[in-house]
């Protein structure tokens, strides 16, 4: 949830909207594309992994699209990102891979990496300036004196038996055999 | 009359409904001077809490003008000027007699639904789901008070609406939060959430003696409230909460946790509340529990972890084995609020506090939907909204 809503989208904001689109796209043909893609990149073995990465876009995608602060969500996609790209980089040394399509899907993970970390980049940053505007309650105490001297002014009331700490657990003199 | 209706997430409009009429002999319909909007609303809103219908009358924090009573309502007559809590009590069941009144066993008149969601019936709440019994709420020019022989607190003269208002709910529940906690001289008691609820339990801790109060938040101007009010401050967006508790409390952890944010806790690049978000997207969980797991992690062994904050349903990857192994102590509830009316008004009466200080908008009616969204986006400074239907 935001902390403060802004009147204009920002730039990252859109960005993060689109990318959330993106991952729906994405999520959708991994998960009903699995068995072809694997197949298109040597890694057979790989389908159920390829499924499971579709159902993670396409909750990131929901997380993008339907949240009020994108924010969380598009440092999700950065880990989705680190993720794959180790997956990519085992997949190479693998000797049934496609060599050659899984370096383009590599690189086209890679970009889209950049464009992730940029657009998180400037959501916090653009968070940042929002949360320079403040108002100060700094003089709003409630109280009648300073909280200093204010504390304990109600110690005279008496904690309802039920709601007292467990005797067990009250600070206890081992000497004395009671509590302190 | 006019009244602010739930529609459906993020849905809010001031309608024009039906007057309330007397359904029962120990009702009394208010003329409403005051009334608020509180953090639990913010929870229908956004529609977390199951059981709402399209037209719900919204509003369980309100005070008004008695116009009207039931033919057995004998210690009320009109024109007497009362806050309305906002758990319906009868007054008689047994556990209204121990005190516990948010747990009343009467008031539900939809106790079936309650205990099939709960295990067993809780009390009936003004303008909240229909397992608390779907009553009318007081965000509204009038409203009807069921078993109101016993569901008030009459204010004595001299006491503003603003002054007041907040017996109905915050006050009472900042302070049960505290008071639940048992307070020691010796203690430091972590506040999670600022929001008014936060802010109330701030100074509860303070005036009940606690050493040291800390307050977790990361909305600025909440922040500031909280650092008058006498509360050391940590903003989560900016500093590991759990290392700044340690390091505040020479490793060993405060004694007193209490969650004052409830089931729409953020979290800030954190991982179980990115995982949280995906479920609750999902329907795989219902709360995010995000607070919770870091109260129960950095909590003292043998302290006490108090819950004011609401939960609905469902929740994930609690570490109980902390729970467990540190024997620490739970306690939570709605806010058994007539049990400390009378102390606080007694508390307001002398000075001791004026809980007006946290209120930062008041409005007509007709600005109610627009002040929904002010508050729960944190817009224009905003932390507590007060509305003024007539
Ligand atoms: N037990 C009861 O009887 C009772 C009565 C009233 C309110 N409530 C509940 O108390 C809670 C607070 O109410 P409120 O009116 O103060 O609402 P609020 O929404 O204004 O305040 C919640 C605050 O928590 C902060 N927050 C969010 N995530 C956080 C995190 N991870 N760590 C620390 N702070 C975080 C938010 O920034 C916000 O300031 C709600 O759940 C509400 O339903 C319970
Ligand atoms: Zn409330
Ligand atoms: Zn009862």
């Amino acid at each position: 949830m935001p902390h403060h809503q802004e009147a204009h989208r920002p730039a990252a904001d859109t960005v993060a909207r689109g990318l959330g689109w993106f991952s729906l796209g994405l999520g959708a043909v991994e998960l009903l594309g699995a068995k072809s893609l694997a197949r298109w990149m040597g890694l057979d073995k790989h389908e159920a992994l390829i499924r499971a990465y579709g159902a993670r876009e396409i909750a990131t995608g929901i997380g993008l699209l339907t949240s009020r602060d994108p924010g969380p969500w598009m440092w999700g996609r950065v880990g989705g990102d680190a993720l794959d790209l180790a997956i990519l980089g085992t997949a190479l040394s693998d000797r049934d891979a496609e060599t050659d399509r899984v370096v383009f899907a590599t690189a086209a993970v890679a970009g889209v990496t950049v464009i992730d970390v940029l657009c998180a980049q400037s959501l916090d940053a653009s968070r940042r300036n929002e949360s320079d505007r403040h108002w100060d309650y700094g003089d709003r105490s409630g109280l009648p004196r300073s909280p200093t001297q204010m504390r304990g002014v109600a110690r005279d009331f008496e904690v309802p038996r039920d709601m007292r700490i467990p005797e067990a657990l009250r600070p206890y003199d081992q000497a004395q055999r009671r509590p302190l | 009359m006019r009244a602010l209706c739930w529609h459906g997430k993020g849905d809010i409009r001031c309608d024009t409904v039906p007057d309330p009429e007397i359904e029962d002999a120990r009702d009394a319909i208010i003329r409403m001077t005051s009334c608020a909007i509180c953090g639990s609303d913010l929870h229908l809103y956004n529609h977390f809490i199951p059981g709402m219908k399209d037209g719900d009358i919204m509003g369980h924090e309100f005070m008004g003008e008695v116009v009207e009573i039931g033919s057995s309502v004998s210690n009320l007559k009109v024109g007497d000027r009362i806050v309305v809590p906002f758990t319906i009590i009868c007054g008689e069941c047994e556990q209204c007699r121990r005190g516990n009144f948010s747990v009343c066993e009467r008031t539900n008149r939809n106790a079936s639904l309650a205990a099939k969601a709960f295990g067993h019936t809780t009390a009936g709440l003004f303008g909240y789901t229909h397992l608390t019994g779907g009553y009318a709420g007081g965000q509204a020019e009038y409203v009807r008070i069921p078993y109101a022989d016993t569901t008030h607190v009459k204010v004595p003269e001299g006491l503003t609406d603003e002054q007041v208002l907040f017996l109905g709910d915050i006050f009472p529940t900042g302070w049960q939060a505290v008071v639940q906690c048992d307070i020691q001289p010796s203690d430091t008691v972590a506040i999670w959430g600022c929001g008014p609820v936060g802010q109330m339990a701030i100074r509860s801790a303070i005036l009940l003696g606690a050493k040291q109060v800390v307050a977790i938040d990361c909305v600025p101007e909440r922040l500031s409230m909280a650092q008058a009010g006498g509360a050391t401050t940590i903003d989560f967006d900016e500093e590991s909460v759990i290392e700044r508790l340690n390091q505040l409390t020479n490793g060993k952890g405060p004694e007193k946790c209490i969650d004052a944010v409830g089931l729409e806790a953020h979290a800030t690049r954190s991982i179980d509340s990115v995982v949280d978000r995906a479920k609750q997207a999902v329907m795989l969980e219902s709360d995010r529990p995000h607070v919770l797991r870091e109260m129960f992690y950095v909590c003292r062994p043998a302290g006490v972890v108090s819950v004011p904050g609401v939960y609905g349903g469902l929740i994930d990857k609690i570490p109980f084995g902390a729970v467990m192994n540190k024997g620490l102590t739970i306690r939570t509830g709605q806010t058994h609020v007539n049990r400390w009316t009378e102390d606080l008004l007694r508390r307001i009466q002398e000075g001791q506090i004026d809980p007006s200080f946290v209120i930062t908008h008041t409005v007509g009616l007709d600005d109610g939907p627009e002040m929904y969204e002010t508050f729960r986006d944190k817009k224009d400074g905003c932390i507590k909204v007060v509305l003024k239907p007539h």
